[in-house]
């Protein structure tokens, strides 16, 4: 299997509340252990996945914040974030926990496309 | 065309798995190939041969092993998500001291590997999720 294909992963909901962004980023760790050509993408609620300073003692579920700074050990740096997500949320770069490339819906649509394998969680 | 599969929602709750069933067999009477269905977050519980349906209503489990025998596919559920929601085969079972099972016939567990290579080997993955 030497083939490289370029796998998307869109992040579209809240990091806890609901267990999407945890498996999803367990399979992002895989198609990296693979060495795919991996991004990510955030927009929506997704964008809170990677707002600093989770707290999660109160909710009595694991953290994983770390697990996004992580990534760049993994080779995956290519992050993009919605604007208009970050935005709409009162949020900019400076708030999130790793570096993003932020961009317009239409940027990241042609991101989309330029896609083998878009995963959506 | 080779298609793929991905299935993140349980049966019943969404209309995910439905969904994704007719596609399945959609796929197939046009004459595609499936390389595998993969079962991930709640959609593992597609898998669970316990499930007892009222009769007047689909049995979504058993028809996912129907499809599956008649067409020989590959059917995948994720060892992780499985194990965090009690989803066992006879390996697991004996890895975990689990004392039953309750995989349905056609499923088999194996890792998330398998959702990348059928993201390499196929045309398309389709997602079905919430």
């Amino acid at each position: 299997m030497s083939d490289i294909k370029k796998f998307m992963f869109v992040n579209r909901k809240a990091p806890y509340g609901t267990i999407y962004a945890l498996e999803s980023l367990e399979v992002v760790l895989i198609a990296a252990a693979f060495e795919q050509d991996v991004s990510l993408a955030f927009m929506d609620d997704g964008v809170y996945q990677i707002k600093k300073g989770h707290q999660t003692k109160g909710i009595e579920v694991k953290g994983f914040e770390k697990t996004y700074g992580a990534l760049e050990d993994y080779d995956v740096t290519k992050l993009y974030v919605d604007a208009e997500s970050l935005a709409a949320r009162g949020l900019t770069a400076d708030d999130l926990t790793v570096p993003v490339e932020v961009m317009s819906r239409a940027e990241l649509g042609k991101m989309m496309e330029e896609q083998d394998v878009l995963l959506s969680f | 065309m080779k298609f793929s599969i991905l299935v993140n929602e349980g049966p019943y709750t969404h209309q995910a798995s439905d969904s994704a069933y007719q596609f399945a067999k959609a796929v197939l009477a046009k004459g595609h190939e499936i390389f595998r269905i993969f079962f991930y977050h709640d959609g593992v519980n597609n898998a669970t041969r316990l499930t007892t349906p009222p009769q007047d209503d689909r049995n979504i489990v058993n028809r996912w092993s129907k499809l599956g025998e008649e067409h020989k596919l590959d059917m995948v559920v994720c060892v992780a998500a499985a194990q965090r929601r009690g989803i066992v085969d006879d390996g697991e079972a004996k890895r975990n001291g689990k004392d039953a099972t309750n995989l349905a016939a056609g499923f088999r567990i194996s890792g998330l590997g398998q959702l990348i290579e059928a993201g390499i080997q196929s045309d398309r993955i389709v997602v079905f999720g919430d």
